[in-house]
């Protein structure tokens, strides 16, 4: 997936709002936000943070200094494992045509050794949003990992991955509680995009999709059914 | 065997503060997972759970499965509050540097067995 082609993607599908969180790194994001200058779509800067217990969470900011904070925790953090890229596939930084630029040495599709509590703790003090992902899922996911939601960690809101409503997440899972449950597409191919997330705000930002989630102040969300 | 000479034995380190004496807490079998999804479904009752899952949900688990104790492996730590949980729950936290499948290896010659569908330890 190359930049120009995830922003021509998601606006051909009228998504206005897209992050890119790639697995523990954060060196693609400044090229997809170049290529969506100049259009309406607006790309935030984020991570899926793999911590120790191999469960996979989404850090949302606003700011390209906010997620590189985030890196530098997250590279002392990571095992000093080379990438292989015969089993793991090329770990390639582009600009924002799709040009290489460089490929990363180190192994990212691995764990973090912090915990998540700790990875929750780092992501809040940047003022990130800090959501476990696709929880439903085997692999990678809360559920599976921890049997349920630790009840001591107050989540934003909680992803589930395409392959159930949120009705049945809620009846599924019981320890969701009243934690808000977005879904998105997880998109690691263009034909991936689900865009069923509406988030009704005043601007797209960290704190107004925080809102959005709670329902609070006029904001609003809602997930439609996929299609 | 009980969990005093299982702890004696494998130099293990006991991070909750257990008042009751061990010798008279007699593992009914072993298991081991780090996934708590599948310890909650098989893990049997009284059993000794290996695990290198140090996370605080591991006190409900054990709690729930009434387990004899969770040896934490690979010297994974848990953090202070989920110390502070086993001790309210009266969990029985152990805590050792060998990976799991040393500790199974060792329980399994002191005559630890898994749980045999035919004939549960529990």
């Amino acid at each position: 997936m190359i930049p120009p082609l995830i922003v021509e993607t998601a606006l051909e599908l009228g998504i206005s709002l897209i992050a890119i969180t790639d697995h523990n790194s954060s060196a693609n994001i400044r090229s997809v936000q170049k290529a969506a200058e100049n259009t309406s779509l607006v790309v935030l800067p984020g991570m899926e943070l793999q911590t120790r217990e191999d469960i996979h969470s989404l850090c949302l900011f606003d700011t390209l200094e906010q997620i590189e904070a985030l890196q530098k925790i997250v590279d002392a953090t990571l095992p000093k494992i080379q990438n292989q890229p015969d089993h793991f596939g090329e770990q390639f930084v582009v600009d924002e045509t799709g040009d290489f630029i460089r490929t990363e040495s180190k192994l990212l599709i691995t764990s973090s050794s912090l915990s998540l509590d700790q990875a929750f703790k780092i992501v809040q003090d940047l003022n990130g949003l800090f959501i476990p992902a696709h929880i439903n899922r085997k692999t990678f996911g809360l559920i599976e990992s921890l049997g349920f939601i630790p009840p001591d960690i107050p989540f934003p809101a909680v992803e589930i991955s395409r392959h159930m409503t949120v009705k049945q997440a809620t009846s599924q899972f019981p320890s969701i509680g009243k934690i808000p449950v977005i879904q998105n597409g997880d998109v690691h191919r263009l034909n991936e995009f689900l865009g069923t997330l509406y988030l009704i705000m005043e601007n797209p930002t960290v704190s107004e999709i925080r809102l959005a989630f709670e329902n609070a102040n006029e904001r609003s969300m809602e997930v439609r059914p996929v299609q | 065997m009980n969990l005093q000479d299982i702890i004696t034995k494998l130099d293990l380190k006991t991070l909750s503060s257990v008042e009751k004496d061990l010798s008279s807490n007699k593992p009914a079998c072993g298991y081991s997972s780090d996934l708590l999804s599948c310890v909650m479904a098989g893990a049997p009752k009284k059993s000794i759970w290996i695990t290198l899952q140090a996370h605080g949900n591991i006190i409900a688990v054990a709690t729930l499965l009434d387990l004899s104790a969770v040896i934490i492996t690979e010297g994974a730590i848990p953090d202070e509050t989920t110390i502070e949980k086993a001790n309210e729950e009266g969990v029985v936290l152990l805590s050792t540097s060998l990976p799991t499948y040393a500790v199974v290896g060792q329980l399994w010659e002191m005559g630890l067995r898994t749980s045999d569908p035919d004939q549960p330890c529990s």
